[in-house]
């Protein structure tokens, strides 16, 4: 679990003392007018769901597939409504097809956050591998991606993005590394 | 496999009978293929969006409108092997319950544009009886045109989601669409009235 979990988050309000990342993420999201919120769980993005859930300002729901959530988003974008997904590295690697497909050559601004298991500490071989696939297929479509690893970058990195994402009508995908997030180790 | 008494339609036909309904400005989403092929053949709508890949995204491309819009009526036309392969959508879709989504599965077990291989489900497997198990309580094959344009209206004055399947023949769309899709996507936020025009 993210050590960042471990601070008060109670007072996740705008302009409150709450500095976690994912209390950062939320505010941001609110802030750009971001409120639908397709996801597939990852044991790390945890403490950000939980607060997108108790948030009545988003709606925010599990969906079975990847590609479903950037589909639901990207019907959303175009009927007025902003969105992001949320996935896992490996969940990421089910993409490729959408991507090439429909968020680029339609110019869907789709907003994905994945969180980066497969690098520094992974435990399960299969995710070091697949999370090997994740920047070649976003440098092969040209789509802006950022790795995020501090947290005082944090803020800027994910307003600045989606303020691009929209404005040049492209995807973009913000990574979340184990050094923002604390990740997931072996014995958790 | 149980229900086979229903008659198998056109999906150009259906579809036309479909569009003729619309008075409202109702959004379609028309599925990869065929399905969107015919979409297209039936009549440019401004409300229309046409997919040129992502297979089996229509059902969650329509969700995500009929989020964004609620107050307008949102279909998504599909066919059977796109639904294969995208069945998750069916219980996301049941869980939100949106009041405005009617979905239109047509169905004839084959891939046809591909050169009319079945699909695995063919023969095996009930789409209606997938979606009712999926949770979408509110679903039914067409045992014709005419059920189909009956289901079509109470579809569109329900307050849950609808599922309307139709066994289809084998024949290939009537139309093709314009395979332009920053247009295709400009156009229709133009008609649901997201943007205006340059």
């Amino acid at each position: 679990m993210a050590v960042s979990e471990q601070q008060p988050s109670s007072q996740a309000g705008p302009g409150s003392g709450d500095k976690s990342w994912h209390s950062i993420v939320l505010q941001t999201l609110k802030r750009n007018e971001i409120s639908l919120i397709p996801y597939v769980p990852d044991r790390v993005l945890t403490p950000l769901i939980k607060s997108l859930h108790a948030d009545p300002f988003f709606t925010t729901f599990a969906t079975a597939r990847e590609e479903e959530a950037v589909g639901i988003v990207s019907g959303a974008w175009m009927g007025g409504r902003r969105g992001a997904v949320l996935m896992q590295t490996s969940g990421f690697a089910t993409l490729a097809n959408t991507l090439a497909s429909l968020a680029v050559p339609y110019q869907i601004p789709l907003i994905m956050f994945v969180s980066e298991r497969g690098t520094l500490g992974e435990f399960n071989y299969g995710q070091s591998l697949v999370c090997r696939t994740m920047r070649p297929v976003l440098d092969s479509l040209a789509i802006e991606h950022h790795t995020i690893t501090r947290l005082d970058e944090l803020e800027f990195i994910v307003d600045r993005s989606i303020k691009q994402a929209v404005t040049t009508q492209a995807p973009v995908a913000l990574i979340l590394n184990p050094l923002l997030t604390g990740g997931k180790v072996f014995d958790k | 496999m149980t229900t086979r008494n229903t008659k198998v339609m056109n999906r150009f036909d259906a579809t036309s009978r479909l569009i003729a309904k619309l008075k409202h400005e109702e959004a379609v989403i028309g599925g990869i293929g065929n399905t969107n092929f015919d979409l297209w053949a039936a009549g440019h709508r401004p409300q229309n969006f046409y997919m040129l890949g992502s297979m089996g995204l229509a059902l969650p491309i329509a969700l995500g409108v009929a989020l964004a819009q609620p107050d307008r009526r949102v279909f998504a036309l599909e066919g059977d092997g796109s639904l294969l392969m995208q069945l998750g959508a069916l219980s996301t879709i049941a869980a939100l319950k949106p009041k405005n989504l009617i979905m239109i599965v047509m169905d004839n077990g084959i891939y046809q544009i591909t050169g009319a291989q079945p699909t695995p489900a063919a023969g095996v497997a009930d789409l209606v009886a997938i979606a009712l198990g999926s949770g979408l309580t509110n679903s039914a094959w067409a045992a014709d045109e005419e059920d189909f344009e009956r289901l079509v209206d109470e579809a569109m004055s329900t307050d849950e989601p609808s599922l309307i399947a139709l066994r289809i023949d084998d024949k290939p769309g009537v139309g093709t669409t314009r395979r332009d899709p920053v247009q295709i996507r400009e156009r229709f936020m133009h008609g649901l009235g997201v943007r205006e025009p340059l």
